[in-house]
């Protein structure tokens, strides 16, 4: 692996909450990212699951600034974006991107294609004005779209369309890594597959690094180079995408993986199913140790009094007390 | 005699625009204690089929054009509202993509959940109450007794989607329509909710219409999958033959399009274009404009349901007449 183009110390991310009108006191927060740490390399695919609320789309947004931490510092090809100048971080959002889940909402209904995608190429003053319309007419063929459509508003077109001017958006700047929050869940299997090609066929062209959230484990198989599950505001496991999915260490990545209806009918019949109970605990008041064991069936005394951290673990990294004895 | 029996069904719907054909001949059978799978992409219809046996079509702009859906021997698109009433919400129920809005958030548990009951059968407030907690239970929300008198807004999707099926089932019904109704659900709860349905379906021994647009939750749960297409019913089968040996190429598309069953980083196959457009006229197959199989013909000659094997329909010219 090269030098980490973008690098996560410690990110918490915590939200205060408060009860009452008149006498607003604060009675707790909510611990939405508590702790994360990664990497990624330049040209690298990092997939990010867990089920709602867990926290990775808050951890997107920090990354980008969009909500400060609470502590922890974000490393963009090292620079320090957290606590960085609003003229720095302007400069630095360049690098970093994002596209979001619902392409009819991340979309100015009142600009066209071409006023969406000449915007960021203006703001950041990427090429003389004379060549805008030349750089967007190139954008659009990048993803796919026809340059005869740039004078059209977003709501003529399909969801799978949408998404794809949200990444030609995206692309724009020419950004170093991309934060795909969700990407492609509003989207039909059939329009699903066209823009997961895209992104792959992109990541590989342009060398992007990549950060793609799904609560779809299948999906995020397909386009990652590592995987990272994270629950309750914590990664739990994190290695690489063919080893989590077919080896999966951390109970909860099985069930996850096992929740996972099969396309087979024979194995879907016959298959042991690990069916978690429960929903997951609120973050306002997590459990005490191990995030999981409520719902763990591997559960033991000591994973109610003490919290794991990601240690490695065969070839990954895995926050399980039990990761050697189950 | 089957329960169901839906026969040349058509609903437009009248705008400004034109006409959509959202639901353009559809014919169907349900045996009773059968599960019957709808597959398809948002705009196929499948929704739109089932809100009309319903009744829940608004009209306008709705219209159903044309057909009859018997359910046992009485058609919901004529009979009297009288009539529908006494069926619907009694022996036939549905539950929803969204608990998150199909429940009233006015009102406690206890009051939408009994309503049915109270409603459909000559029982006591306190007697109507004792089947709410015993079908609570049922669906596996603990200490019922306690969550009964909560609003919607103190449980999390699971739990809501849980009441939603114990409001559903409290009549016993003879037949449940659920529409997508673990699509707004994680994984894991998706799990918890798919294996209720299952249980449920046996213990009542009702028949299930389960619509959906991901192949793989029908896969373990359904006896018999159809695929429409365009307001159409592409194909027909028992669930292994549909999934062993699709024959109609848009059914072998949308499973080949599905990332689960490809190795990792190789390019997944993609269907060219879009959906068609139901406001305008498809004189052939409605799919033939996006087939990689599709020859003139294909695009002029209409083109029905035909069995290729035993319980076994679809409807593609090309594979009717053997040269795919």
């Amino acid at each position: 692996m090269t030098e980490p183009i973008l690098e996560l110390h410690g990110i918490k991310t915590h939200f205060p909450v408060y009860r009452g009108m008149l006498l607003r006191r604060r009675i707790g927060e909510v611990k939405a990212v508590d702790g994360v740490s990664l990497s990624l390399a330049r040209g690298e695919v990092l997939g990010l699951v867990g089920e709602s609320g867990c926290g990775k789309s808050t951890l997107a947004r920090t990354v980008l600034q969009l909500i400060p931490p609470t502590a922890g510092r974000v490393v963009l090809d090292g620079r320090d974006l957290t606590g960085a100048s609003v003229r720095d971080l302007k400069a630095s959002r360049r690098d970093l991107q994002m596209v979001f889940q619902d392409p009819f909402a991340s979309l100015n209904p009142r600009l066209n294609i071409f006023e969406t995608l000449a915007e960021p190429l203006r703001v950041h003053r990427v090429c003389p004005r004379s060549e805008i319309p030349a750089r967007v007419g190139v954008l659009m063929q990048t993803v796919g779209l026809s340059p005869r459509f740039v004078r059209k508003y977003p709501h003529e077109f399909s969801g799978g369309q949408r998404q794809r001017i949200a990444i030609a958006r995206a692309l724009a700047l020419e950004p170093k890594v991309i934060v795909a929050d969700e990407p492609v869940s509003a989207l039909d299997v059939s329009i699903q597959a066209q823009i997961l090609n895209l992104l792959g066929q992109l990541t590989r062209q342009m060398h992007l690094s990549l950060v793609f959230i799904a609560h779809d484990l299948s999906v995020v198989k397909h386009i990652s180079d590592r995987i990272a599950v994270m629950y309750l505001g914590k990664i739990i496991e994190l290695g690489p995408a063919v080893g989590i999915i077919e080896k999966p260490v951390h109970p909860y990545t099985r069930a996850l993986i096992s929740a996972i209806p099969r396309l087979d009918p024979d194995t879907e019949r016959t298959r042991q199913r690990i069916v978690l109970l429960g929903d997951p605990p609120s973050p306002l008041h997590p459990p005490r140790g191990c995030p999981f064991h409520p719902r763990c069936a591997h559960a033991e005394d000591k994973c109610r009094a003490s919290a794991p951290a990601l240690a490695p673990f065969a070839g990954r990294e895995v926050a399980c007390l039990r990761a050697g004895e189950i | 005699m089957p329960l169901l029996s839906v026969t040349d069904l058509r609903t437009y719907f009248h705008s400004g625009g034109g006409i959509t054909r959202a639901v353009d001949g559809v014919s169907f059978r349900l045996e009773r204690g059968e599960t019957l799978g709808l597959v398809g992409e948002s705009g196929s219809g499948k929704s739109v089929t089932c809100y009309s046996i319903m009744g829940l079509i608004p009209q306008p702009p709705g219209r159903i054009e044309s057909g009859s859906a018997l359910f046992d021997g009485i058609d919901l698109l004529r009979c009297t509202p009288a009539e529908a009433r006494a069926i619907r919400g009694k022996r036939m129920a549905m539950i929803f993509q969204d608990p998150m809005t199909s429940l009233n958030p006015y009102l406690r548990i206890s009051d939408q959940l009994i309503e049915p009951l109270l409603i459909h059968e000559k029982i006591s407030g306190k007697d109507a109450l004792a089947r709410g907690l015993e079908m609570l239970e049922a669906v596996g929300i603990h200490d019922p007794s306690r969550q009964i008198r909560r609003y919607p807004h103190e449980f999390s999707g699971g739990m809501r989607q849980r009441v939603m099926i114990a409001m559903a089932l409290i009549t016993r019904p003879e037949l449940l329509i659920a529409d997508e109704p673990t699509t707004a659900l994680d994984v894991t709860v998706q799990a918890q909710i798919l294996e209720l349905i299952r249980r449920m379906q046996r213990e009542l021994n009702m028949a299930v219409i389960f619509i959906t647009h991901d192949l793989a939750v029908v896969s373990g749960l359904c006896d018999r999958v159809q695929v429409m297409y365009a307001g159409r019913i592409v194909e027909t089968a028992g669930t292994r033959d549909l999934f062993y040996t699709p024959r109609h190429p848009y059914t072998r598309a949308l499973q080949r399009s599905i990332p689960a069953i490809q190795p990792k980083g190789s390019e997944l196959y993609t269907i060219p274009g879009l959906p068609p457009d139901l406001s305008k006229p498809l004189p052939g197959c409605p799919f033939s404009p996006r087939c990689e199989f599709a020859v003139e013909r294909c695009r002029t000659a209409a083109v029905d349901l035909a069995e290729v094997a035993p319980g076994h329909a679809q409807a593609c010219l090309r594979v009717q007449a053997n040269e795919i």
